[in-house]
């Protein structure tokens, strides 16, 4: 069911392009839809600024910003000015070239993702064969801005704190890697299109998404621990860990340029949650066969604001790891798990139909939980913080 | 289990999230400019002098004895003593600060001042709302600045207050009751010489 107004910017960007001569429709159609990423995605990283804040103040029974405007809503445009008026410090020894190009290459690295994101009906920039690919390659080079950043500061701080988002990103991209590849072992594609159109089919009147299925849950939630440490989100953000290392890789940074580091993490978190949803809460499809009649790009971005509220929650609830912690959970817990559920897949489509595969499939994987926790939790290696103190 | 935690976490969380906006209760926070909460009573800003009588200068308990002055562990107090004496609320002549300044820019609130005073003169006011254009003398605040009444101290002290004015009236009547035996001495004393000249 196509309707008009679940195509309404398709239609809208065609309608504008008609204005132009024929010879300049390709083109002008795809810096339409680049302006309106690029502007779409800042405005609602403000709104969403204001919405953690206020989040996170409801976690802790306080109010939250209520000064600046309606319910503090005009909050960031005071956090804009604010940053846009101070003062510019590089430091003295510094690599200015470099400290220069982080934060651009950040944003520019993570705006990049969205190019493949289908975000409704007919509503993707690039439809590319390989987008899943693409969408990693851009991700990991998000990687190379942090290191940029906290190299060229010259401040140990910066340093310690780059280092560790590079193992952190690292040892959580296999994992990220992994735990998408079962969605592209089932739907057959690497085209993000593709893996929307096989989610959006229905059975008695139930949408096939692959978070309905036991490896689609697993794979989502090793996905979502994954997207956390990834963007660097509460409780794993070490490389920024303001208690140990001051503001880590971008300690030595000020007034705009901090402005974008904090605009590229909020577009990061927004790019992954959107590809989490492309790949197992089905995209820009309806949970119900009766609920199509909602315009696609609504679905799309309810689940993503959802998504958002989650990391939201998370933030509000969990303490920041342990650097050991951490690097054990990635590689002795959720990577076994994730390779398990890649045999689990497999599984789950040579089966056939059935509800022995649902049943057999479950079972492993819970078993598999419940005995790597359990003797990860004797050995003592994940396991409830102590404390020692001073006698 | 692996995760218990967590979970046991995030529905506390969750608790708090919609609790704080059905519970009115939940929320601690006061909206200070527009809402306000009376100040404790053993709250503590900056000290002050506290006065009897209707007259700041004439009223002032403060005998310029400069301990405070001495004690004071930032040194923000300055004094200067007068060169003359005034009587003192039970009537005895003393010196009285001729400037009595407190750099409240200085100030760390300890309260030895009040502590180490032995004329109940100094006290800590709950004033806090200090703001100044001029960082350098508005915050140096003068003797007719400091200068409060005792109706003022027993408003925000009361408990406190009410001990300070008990142990100054028992003062008073032993003061008087001995000037009484003082004058009812020298009374016979005059009324025996008289005799005896007679």
């Amino acid at each position: 069911m196509i309707t008009n107004s679940d195509q309404i910017f398709v239609l809208l960007q065609h309608w504008l392009v008609s204005f132009l001569p024929t010879g300049l429709h390709p083109v002008a159609g795809v810096l339409l839809a680049v302006v309106a990423i690029v502007g779409f995605f800042p405005a609602l990283f403000a709104l969403t600024t204001v919405f953690e804040r206020k989040g996170l103040a409801r976690i802790q029974n306080r109010l939250g910003p209520n000064r600046v405007g309606p319910y503090g809503l005009l909050q960031p445009i005071a956090d804009g000015i604010k940053s846009l008026t101070k003062e510019d410090i590089v430091p003295l020894s510094a690599d200015a070239a470099v400290h220069f190009l982080a934060p651009v290459v950040l944003v520019v690295a993570v705006f990049m993702g969205f190019a493949v994101l289908p975000m409704g009906r007919n509503m993707v920039l690039v439809d590319m064969d390989a987008g899943l690919l693409f969408y990693f390659a851009m991700g990991a080079s998000t990687e190379l801005s942090v290191f940029m950043a906290g190299w060229s500061s010259r401040n140990k701080y910066s340093l310690l704190g780059a280092m560790r988002a590079v193992a952190q990103m690292i040892s959580y991209e296999v994992i990220l890697l992994l735990s998408s590849v079962t969605v592209v072992m089932m739907a057959g594609s690497l085209s993000l299109t593709k893996i929307v159109a096989a989610q959006n089919q229905y059975t008695h009147g139930l949408s096939h998404w692959y978070i309905f299925t036991p490896w689609g849950c697993a794979g989502f939630v090793m996905y979502a621990i994954a997207a956390t440490a990834e963007t660097n989100r509460s409780p794993f953000d070490l490389p920024e860990g303001e208690s140990e290392l001051v503001a880590g890789y971008h300690t030595e940074y000020s007034g705009f340029k901090f402005a974008l580091f904090f605009l590229g993490e909020y577009l990061a978190m927004f790019s992954i949650s959107g590809l989490g949803t492309t790949l197992f809460l089905g995209g820009w499809s309806a949970p119900l066969a009766a609920l199509n009649w909602v315009p696609s790009w609504i679905w799309f971005f309810s689940k993503l604001m959802l998504s958002i509220f989650g990391f939201i929650w998370l933030r509000g609830t969990l303490p920041r790891l342990r650097q050991d912690q951490l690097m054990n959970f990635a590689w002795k817990f959720i990577l076994p798990i994730c390779l398990l559920n890649l045999f689990v897949a497999a599984a789950w489509r040579f089966m056939g139909e059935g509800w022995l595969r649902w049943v057999v499939c479950s079972a492993v994987l819970i078993a598999a939980y419940v005995a790597l926790g359990l003797t990860e939790m004797r050995r003592g290696k994940i396991r409830p913080r102590s404390y020692r103190y001073a006698e | 289990m692996l995760g218990e935690g967590i979970i046991k976490g995030l529905t506390e969380t969750a608790r708090n999230f919609f609790g704080s906006y059905f519970f009115a209760e939940r929320l601690t926070t006061v909206e200070y400019p527009e809402e306000r909460i009376a100040p404790f009573e053993a709250a503590r800003v900056f000290p002050f002098l506290v006065y009897d009588g209707p007259e700041a200068l004439a009223g002032l308990r403060c005998t310029s004895c400069q301990i405070c002055e001495k004690e004071c562990p930032p040194k923000c107090i300055f004094i200067e003593k007068s060169k003359d004496k005034k009587p003192d609320f039970v009537g005895k002549q003393q010196f009285y600060p001729a400037r009595f300044e407190i750099d409240i820019s200085v100030c760390m609130s300890c309260q030895i001042c009040v502590e180490v005073c032995p004329f109940e003169s100094i006290k800590m006011n709950t004033e806090f709302e200090l703001a100044t254009t001029d960082r350098f003398g508005g915050l140096l605040l003068k003797r007719d600045q400091l200068a409060k009444p005792n109706a003022y101290y027993n408003r925000i002290h009361p408990t406190e207050a009410a001990a300070v004015d008990a142990k100054l009236a028992a003062e008073k009547a032993k003061f008087d009751a001995k000037a009484k035996a003082v004058a009812d001495a020298a009374a016979a004393k005059a009324a025996a010489t008289a005799g005896e000249g007679a």
